[in-house]
């Protein structure tokens, strides 16, 4: 293979590993000494070796809200993929309404996290909120400040309303690139609308989907904005997902120590699941050589 | 340039150092040997030698974790799983 081969690119690089290096690697690196350390501030430190990270590993309120983490992953993802292909399904494929759907679809996407925190926090209240008067009125004894599953259903909800539609916008834009041929051959074979939806439109949005799968994990095990901004993690820590508890140790307690072995620990699960999304999505997607033939 | 404000210890730096040292030694690797190494092993997927390395380093953080966290403070043994681990993925993986 001839490829032209030119060290000269490096300098093109070069801007941005100096951009990588001071917004990253170096707060990186301060984290990991400070997790080996402990101070009482004043830039004074004193050794503690490997102290904090057992003490992380070995304390329920981790477990807990690692736990409580990825429970939320999990709700999120059953109920937003399905209902964003459900959604993408539905909507129109040309007309005047595509773009009077794209942009109600968008509008979510571009509010805000501590907003989206903000709007539902005033929704959900008995005195003031449409969402609390209408529950109160229907006779539901709905409070998401003192009762666990009122704050979980509402965070919930909250998270469906704000990210489903990105699920629903790349979704769409896989249906969209399906040829119409397709639709035509299975129409003459008298295809029922879920066997078209099973042999054709599911494969070719597979990408697609891989890649929503993947940022709404991600996002939803990183979440932290909206239910602090709502519930602060209460009632109790029935709410205290890990970033929020990672917030509380750092600033609230100034514990340094404990919450950079719990940063690390943080960072080393949230890679590992980058690199299996990312190694699934790369690989799952990709196709045989002997299955291109037989399609051929 | 006053860096107190990183709290640098020695073991933390040499363990900076190590990785430089391991980047640095793929840099060799790659200028002697172009390509990247890619094959198909235990995975069933193609990876390559920074692949490899990747998954050897973070591997090696996860063992010493469960280490520190199920059998106890010293981890030596941890780093001899490590190293052993880190054999195994560039050997099979």
């Amino acid at each position: 293979m001839n490829k032209p081969f030119n060290n000269k690119a490096w300098f093109f690089v070069l801007p941005v590993f100096l951009l990588v290096a001071i917004s990253a690697i170096i707060p990186l690196m301060t984290v990991v000494n400070y997790s080996v350390q402990d101070t009482f501030g004043n830039n004074v430190f004193y050794w503690a070796g490997t102290e904090w990270f057992k003490e992380v590993l070995h304390s329920s309120r981790f477990h807990d809200a690692l736990g409580r983490n990825l429970l939320f992953s999990a709700i999120i993802l059953a109920i937003e993929i399905p209902l964003g292909i459900a959604i993408a399904l539905t909507l129109p494929k040309k007309g005047i309404w595509v773009p009077v759907c794209l942009i109600l679809m968008a509008l979510p996407l571009l509010i805000p996290w501590n907003v989206v925190g903000t709007i539902w926090q005033v929704f959900g209240r008995a005195d003031i909120g449409l969402l609390g008067y209408t529950m109160l009125k229907l006779g539901v004894d709905y409070n998401y400040a003192t009762k666990v599953f009122d704050a979980w259903a509402t965070i919930i909800v909250m998270d469906v309303w704000h990210w489903t539609s990105l699920v629903v916008l790349l979704c769409y834009s896989g249906l969209v690139s399906i040829p119409e041929a397709y639709y035509q051959a299975a129409r003459i074979d008298g295809a029922s609308k879920w066997k078209v939806f099973k042999y054709i439109q599911l494969p070719k949005i597979k990408r697609v989907l891989l890649i929503a799968v993947l940022l709404r994990f991600m996002d939803s095990f990183m979440i932290y904005t909206e239910p602090f901004v709502l519930t602060g993690g209460g009632p109790g820590n029935s709410t205290t997902f890990l970033s929020i508890d990672l917030v509380k140790t750092a600033i609230g307690q100034f514990d340094l120590g404990p919450a950079a072995a719990m940063s690390i620990i943080y960072f080393l699960i949230v890679l590992l699941l980058s690199w299996v999304f990312y190694t699934v999505m790369e690989n799952y997607g990709a196709e045989k050589p002997d299955s291109r033939v037989e399609q051929d | 340039m006053n860096l107190s404000w990183m709290a640098w210890t020695s073991p933390t730096a040499y363990f900076f150092l190590t990785i430089v040292g391991l980047l640095s030694m793929m840099c060799v690797w790659e200028a002697i040997k172009p390509g990247g190494g890619p094959r198909v092993g235990i995975l069933r997927f193609e990876t390559t030698r920074g692949d490899r390395l990747f998954l050897s380093l973070l591997g090696s953080a996860f063992i010493h974790l469960a280490w520190l966290g199920l059998i106890g403070s010293n981890l030596w043994w941890a780093l001899g799983a490590s190293l052993l681990y880190a054999v195994l993925v560039f050997k099979f993986v």
